[in-house]
């Protein structure tokens, strides 16, 4: 499933979607940046509830497939500005991480 | 003689913001080299890493990569306050960062580890009140 399907199976607000075709290759979550450096994976969309322009640096040196802001978590627009230059996909939905988490597997098999 | 290129960085110590510019420069560059997404990930992972550690901890420094035929090394130089205890430093989980860069998600205690674990090898120089070098090589 790439993003642009994720955003709308899940019913997400588009934040920033420089590349919705990129493939969706797994899951991570996780709000302690230098941990989910050290964990997630490639091609994941990374399902967090920070908002700090640090979050584009980290999706985009992980090479996060998208960034789904869980929680409808307020985020500036000048943070949404550098995830569309930086080709970070950013995705926002009210519902919480663990109800994202649920969807996902329900409804995207990952 | 090995061919070799070298990217030169000053780390800005005053602005947390900012800091990662480096990290994103370089893995700009590696792609366009055509280095391999993995390769590209451990690198600027590892030097991110070690620009926020020294944004956190040091007032900045500088950052060398150099890009030689088999491997990429990546040289971290500061004039902070220098590691106490390197094996402290290096367990998961053990920070000295404040509470302010804790809010902003950092000071997991990862930094030191997240290096050795993207990076084929890792060595330590430091020195108290002098500061810290980091030597870190990634082989391609």
């Amino acid at each position: 499933m790439n993003v642009n399907e994720l955003a709308s199976t899940l019913n997400c607000e588009i934040l920033s979607l420089p590349d919705g075709e990129r493939l969706v290759e797994n899951i991570y979550t996780g709000d302690l940046l230098s941990w989910v450096m050290g964990r997630a994976e490639s091609g994941c969309a990374w399902i967090t509830i920070m908002t700090n322009v640090n979050v584009c640096a980290v999706a985009s040196l992980v090479d996060a497939a998208c960034v789904i802001i869980a929680e409808n978590a307020e985020i500036s627009d000048e943070i949404i500005a550098i995830a569309s230059v930086k080709g970070v996909n950013m995705l926002r939905s009210c519902a919480s991480v663990y109800e994202l988490c649920v969807s996902i597997h329900e409804k995207a098999n990952l | 003689m090995d061919e070799q290129l070298i990217f030169r960085y000053e780390i800005d110590g005053s602005n947390f913001t900012s800091a990662g510019e480096a990290s994103v420069s370089v893995k700009k560059k590696l792609r366009q080299l055509g280095f391999a997404p993995e390769i590209i990930r451990r690198v600027s992972i590892a030097m991110y890493e070690g620009e926020i550690n020294m944004v956190i901890h040091a007032h900045g420094g500088k950052a060398e990569v150099v890009v030689k035929n088999d491997r990429i090394e990546i040289i971290l130089d500061d004039h902070g306050p220098g590691i106490p205890n390197i094996d402290l430093a290096m367990q998961e989980g053990f920070s000295t960062a404040p509470d302010n860069i804790r809010s902003l998600g950092f000071g997991a205690g990862m930094g030191l580890p997240n290096m050795k674990r993207y990076t084929d090898t890792m060595a330590i120089q430091t020195e108290l009140g002098v500061g810290t070098r980091i030597t870190m090589t990634v082989n391609i």
